[in-house]
């Protein structure tokens, strides 16, 4: 219990010269802290009223040349401590060149990445150690701020604009993600993590979670490859389904006890009447299913808000066909073993 | 004014003089508007106590178990609100500047007794309003209101709070133009501005902020109200609306507002330093051209609270420099209080253990100002716990202790009783204390990233957390100790009767009977003296004139 | 002898009268002359107008930012508003400025029937005002300009298609505004937008105007109550016959008259005329 940090680990090039003047500005705090309280203790107690001892006589109650001195040298140190920060901050955050970007939407209440291959994350970010990374944040509703604390940078995600971030991560290991600007109610859980990986890591990565590539792996898993469940031998359309619906992610909302955001009970979509936010009455039934993967925004159901990611593009009709099979078994239909 | 006597062989003094509660909600005496307002600004930093307490119950364990996120964050937005617009902001100067300016300057009351008991009213209504909006569901948005979240999303009684706040800034804006024009012309024959009490000086500088600032926030409330209702898309962006331009027009105000808080603490500093030195505060001139420094160059710093919003980076330069310049006033003021105990005759009073400590708190929660006034640490410790250490420590720490020291120092003029000196000192012990147990672990959270307004943490934090957690119970029993004990001392605590009891210098001190009678002195006092005068104890105190025959029809021939 | 006076003597003078010379009432308890009442009076009226500054002045601030904006958008919406009744709003304010300051001069004169006279003068102009804004607020409603859910940008896309302004063009299977400006028969654009952006920033301008005006109406309303309180008061001290009466509060009056009147010699230019 005893073992708890008292300091965030340093990942970034910025973080390191954020840090160095973190701590300076940190010391001249401690020294004219120590003179100002540990002084005043010390007249209080040597200047005590008990005490006879003392010299209280040419007790002057001005002195221009005093007033000057200690007006000047904090209004000096102030000048040199502003000029360090403000060109450091402006070269960190002034727009720079060589980055690899990387887009994040921030809603209620999950940060959504997406890298330029097409690979998308939900509550994390993958990147590269070494390299200069651009972050372009913009917020779907309210505003929100994109935290990496091991990185010691920050920005607001803001509806309506685009803002950028710039730093370089240096060490490879997984960091803590916050939204950092308060946002409703699932503020303190619109959180994540940051995994930083060396390049050839990365790249690996990169390719295994290129659209395709998912798309691929998922197919593989439904055809009795590898990654075939215990039953062996082909599986049903539905069983199919729900590897795909693993595979894409879709279990971090749907069907999760801890999801962190209110999302449409599953099980029940398949036949209900279902009533949307715009007044309309729809049925729940295929072609609704796959518009609402392709682009969840066209039909949201009343009650609900927009927060779902379109899975244009990342899906093939052979998937999306095993995953309305999988979201009709959830309400118990009999067509789950076409 | 005859001298009768009442029960209790007690001379007429302001509080006995008229003992109906309609003597009392209808009153003119500034004194009684001071008190009405002691008293109801005490309820209410009770109730933005609890709700401290509450939300650091569920910050005691990294789960957020206690309460639903929702609750929680009704929680941290009911203290914020209660404490800066229904505590902090009215505290000294409704309490003390009602009661202590006229006395201070010389005069029978305040320039506009009327408009000083419309401004309580008005802010009770305020009060009310906000309260009810509390209980009614409550308000989730944060005491900063910040859009589209407030506008656009938030559920609640946002605008009902919103309507509770424009009134208690009309009751803030009431006060200061009161006190501007006390000031300049209520004065005493010759009290110039060089011979005004420090305290004086920094209520001016107060009120000048609070007649300019607040009409700003009000309007700016008053949109996000209209937003809520019309959906006119001022501050939305799905209507086409910048949710920036609140900030900027939202911190304009709010940031002078911290000035409110601070500024009138350090009046009380300055008073209470000189009175338990026995010295003339040092650098008088310095000390009362820095609280009109630091009034003005508040009005221009107010974006430093918006340095990660896209804002642009030079405008985010300009308000870091004029950040790190408003520093300097305040250290100035530091070095002179210092310089004043130097060669001073120090007693150790509870008031001087609250002024030490004030010294001590403000100028830690000042120094890590500057770690958020540079741009590059700001960018990182913005909306972390650093952010709420520092605003601690500089409010409760700096503002909350003066208001105690004043409490204190006041309470026998005000009163006619004395506290028990034993537990003054050691409430003093205990809030200073808890106050940082709970406040320092949260700078270390601060750096280590720990954001504000988040219910549950990563579990490496809880140690700290818990530790905050456990100093502030003993911040809340040394808070609770002043309640009981002063409450106490109004029956059984020591009768006051001599006008000086400290021993020190003042129209208040030495013209002004303890309690105070309802016209304040007997006759129109003239000063001859600068203020602060201790070097010259061995002529008689004050400026008590021989009488001379009254003239019917005005003055001298 | 004023407090400054006093105050400036040597130490010799010890002592002012305590018994004060109320003036028939007129002087507070808490003042020592009449001169130093009025001041005060005067300095509290000043900063309270100051405030009133700020208030007004940080809504023509928001104002001004989405002006900039969406100048196209805000110049078609502002085609809505009547100049000419604006205009004669004008005029009827600056009047009763006028005969405000008339009724002040009166006051100091203490000359009640005059004073009651112009003030009353002051009530009805005041009056005139509130009703212009009356007719001119339902032509709005009628025309779903007001901002709330029932608003509709239709009014404003009619005038302006008859103007030249606007064009309806069709891109992409959806219908776009092209606003511009026709120069000699030729249409030159400006810039697209969707028909919901041209809503919503159309009445986001009606909402400015709106709280703006809306505001500022209030102001009037509450001057309208505080001259007719004098106007009685006025008539009393005349029928009472009182030597001598307090010309104070019809002074500051005047001075928060005058604010409302120069308020509206900003809005009036900023909201009405601006664009054409």
């Amino acid at each position: 219990m005893w073992n708890f940090p008292l300091v965030p680990p340093t990942a970034s090039k910025e973080g390191e010269a954020i840090s160095l003047l973190y701590w300076t500005i940190t010391t001249i705090a401690i020294v004219f802290g120590t003179i100002v309280l540990l002084g005043a203790i010390y007249l209080a107690v040597r200047y005590r009223a008990s005490n006879n001892a003392v010299d209280r006589s040419n007790a002057t109650d001005s002195d221009l040349r005093i007033e000057l001195a200690w007006t000047l040298i904090p209004l000096v140190i102030a000048m040199v401590m502003f000029g360090w920060a403000a060109k450091l901050y402006a070269d960190i955050y002034a727009p720079r060149e060589g980055y690899y970007e990387v887009f994040v939407i921030g809603k209620q209440w999950m940060w959504h990445c997406q890298h330029p291959n097409g690979a998308r994350e939900n509550n994390m970010l993958t990147l590269p150690a070494g390299r200069l990374v651009k972050v372009s944040l913009i917020s779907q509703d309210v505003i929100h701020a994109f935290s990496i604390p091991a990185f010691r940078v920050k920005r607001d995600a803001v509806p309506g604009r685009y803002n950028a971030m710039y730093f370089t991560p240096t060490k490879p290991g997984v960091y803590h993600l916050f939204c950092t600007e308060y946002c409703g109610t699932k503020h303190a859980e619109m959180i994540g993590k940051v995994v930083v990986l060396p390049e050839n890591e990365f790249q690996k990565w990169l390719e295994k979670n290129a659209p395709g590539a998912i798309a691929a792996a998922a197919t593989a898993a439904t055809t009795g490859s590898a990654a075939a469940p215990a039953t062996g031998g082909t599986l049903t359309l539905a069983q199919q389904g729900e590897q795909v619906f693993k595979a894409l992610g879709c279990n971090a909302c749907h069907l999760n006890p801890n999801s962190p955001v209110k999302v449409p009970d599953l099980t029940k979509t398949w036949g209900d009447t279902i009533k949307l936010t715009d007044g309309r009455v729809v049925k729940g039934d295929e072609a609704y299913i796959r518009e609402s993967i392709l682009n969840p925004a066209a039909k949201i159901r009343e009650g609900y808000q927009n927060l779902m990611p379109p899975y244009q593009g990342q899906v093939s009709e052979e998937q999306l066909v095993q995953l309305i099979a999988y979201i009709k078994s959830l309400a118990g239909a009999s067509n789950g073993g076409k | 004014m005859a001298t009768t006597t009442y029960t209790g062989g007690q001379k007429q003094n302001y509080l006995n003089w008229k003992t109906t509660l309609a003597s009392w909600l209808f009153t003119l005496d500034h004194k009684r508007i001071a008190i009405l307002y002691l008293v109801s600004i005490s309820i209410f930093f009770l109730l933005g106590g609890l709700a401290a307490g509450v939300v650091r119950a569920e910050l005691a364990t990294p789960k957020g178990d206690l309460l639903t996120s929702d609750v929680y964050n009704k929680m941290f937005s009911a203290h914020g609100i209660i404490m800066i617009f229904l505590f902090l902001i009215p505290s000294i100067p409704a309490v003390f500047g009602n009661f202590l300016l006229p006395l201070m300057i010389g005069a029978r009351d305040v320039a506009f007794p009327r408009l000083n008991l419309l401004s309580w009213y008005v802010f009770m209504a305020g009060a009310a309003c906000i309260l009810i909006a509390i209980l009614r569901g409550g308000i989730d948005t944060g005491w900063t209101f910040y859009t589209p979240y407030s506008s656009s999303f938030a559920k609640g009684e946002v605008s009902l709070a919103i309507v509770g706040i424009f009134l208690t800034g009309f009751s803030s804006i009431f006060t200061g133009i009161n006190f501007l024009v006390t000031i300049h012309k209520m004065r005493a024959p010759g009290m110039t501005w060089f011979r005004l009490p420090l305290f004086v000086w920094a209520m001016y500088a107060t009120s000048l902020i609070q007649v300019l600032g607040t009409p700003v926030v009000a309007i700016t409330l008053l949109l996000v109200a209209v937003e809520r209702t019309f959906r006119i898309g001022i501050f939305d962006p799905s209507l086409g609306g910048d949710p920036i331009l609140f900030q900027h027009l939202f911190w304009f105000y709010s940031h002078p507002a911290v000035y409110i808080m601070i500024l009138p603490a350090m009046g009380v500093i300055s008073e209470v330093i000189s009175a338990f030195s026995k010295r003339r505060v040092f650098g008088y001139h310095f000390v009362a051209f820095s609280s009109l420094a630091i009034a003005i160059i508040g009005f221009l710093v107010w974006g430093h609270h918006m340095y990660t919003s896209g804002q642009s980076m030079y405008a985010g330069i300009v308000f870091s420099f004029l950040t790190w310049i408003v520093a300097i006033p305040s250290a100035i003021k530091t070095f002179n209080w210092m310089a004043t105990i130097w060669k001073g005759r120090v007693h150790w009073d509870t008031p001087m253990l609250y002024a030490l400590g004030f010294m001590g708190l403000f100028v830690i929660g000042g120094l890590t100002g500057l770690h958020l006034a540079a741009l590059a640490t700001n960018v990182y410790l913005t909306d972390t716990y650093f952010v709420v250490a520092h605003f601690h420590y500089v409010m409760v720490g700096g503002a909350i202790m003066g208001y105690l020291a004043a409490l204190h120092f006041w309470w026998p003029k005000m009163t006619g009783r004395m506290y028990p000196e034993g537990w003054g000192k050691l409430a003093a012990l205990l809030v200073f204390v808890g106050f940082n147990l709970t406040f320092f672990p949260q700078f270390l959270l601060g750096y280590m990233g720990m954001p504000r307004r988040y219910h549950s943490y990563p579990e490496e934090w809880a140690v700290l957390n818990l530790l905050s957690t456990a100093g502030s119970t003993v911040l809340g029993l040394g808070y609770l100790l002043p309640v009981i004990y002063l409450t106490w001392s109004l029956k059984y605590g020591t009768v006051v009767t001599e006008r000086n009891p400290w021993g020190a210098r003042g129209l208040e001190w030495e013209l002004v009977d303890t309690p105070p009678d309802p016209h304040n002195f007997e006759r129109t006092p003239i000063v001859t003296r600068p203020a602060y005068d201790y070097n010259h104890p061995e002529e008689p105190t004050g400026f008590v004139p021989k009488p001379r025959p009254v003239v019917v029809g005005g003055k001298d021939g | 002898m004023s407090i400054q006076e006093l105050g400036k003597q040597s130490a010799t003078l010890e002592y002012t009268g305590e018994v004060h010379h109320h003036a028939d009432g007129i002087l507070g308890e808490q003042f020592e002359t009449l001169e130093q009442q009025n001041t005060a009076y005067l300095i509290g009226m000043w900063a309270f107008i100051v405030q009133e500054v700020l208030f007004f002045g940080a809504i023509f601030t928001a104002y001004a930012v989405y002006r900039f904006k969406y100048v196209l958008e805000f110049t078609l919406a502002h085609h809505e508003l009547s100049v000419p009744i604006g205009t004669l709003n004008t005029f009827v304010l600056l009047f009763s400025s006028y005969t405000m300051a008339r009724a002040v001069r009166a006051a100091m004169q203490n000359r009640h029937t005059k004073q009651a006279f112009y003030l009353l003068l002051t009530f009805l102009f005041a009056g005139v005002f509130m009703v212009n804004k009356y007719f001119e607020y339902g032509a709005k409603f009628e025309h779903h300009l007001f901002p709330n859910a029932y608003y509709s940008a239709h009014e404003i896309v009619e005038h302006a298609k008859a103007k030249g302004e606007l064009r309806v063009v069709v891109e992409d299977g959806r219908e776009m505004y092209e606003l511009g400006k026709t120069i000699r028969g030729e249409f030159k654009p400006f810039k697209k937008v969707s028909p919901e952006e041209f809503e919503q920033r159309t009445k986001l301008f009606f909402g400015f105007y709106f709280v703006m005006t809306g505001l500022h109406g209030l102001h009037v309303l509450v001057g309208m109550i505080v001259i007719a309180i004098l106007i009685g008061r006025a008539l009393i001290d005349h029928m009472k016959s009182k030597p001598i009466a307090d010309y104070m509060p019809v002074e500051m009056t005047g001075l928060y008259w005058h604010l409302v009147d120069i308020v509206w010699i900003f809005l009036f230019p900023l909201l009405y005329l601006i664009g054409r």
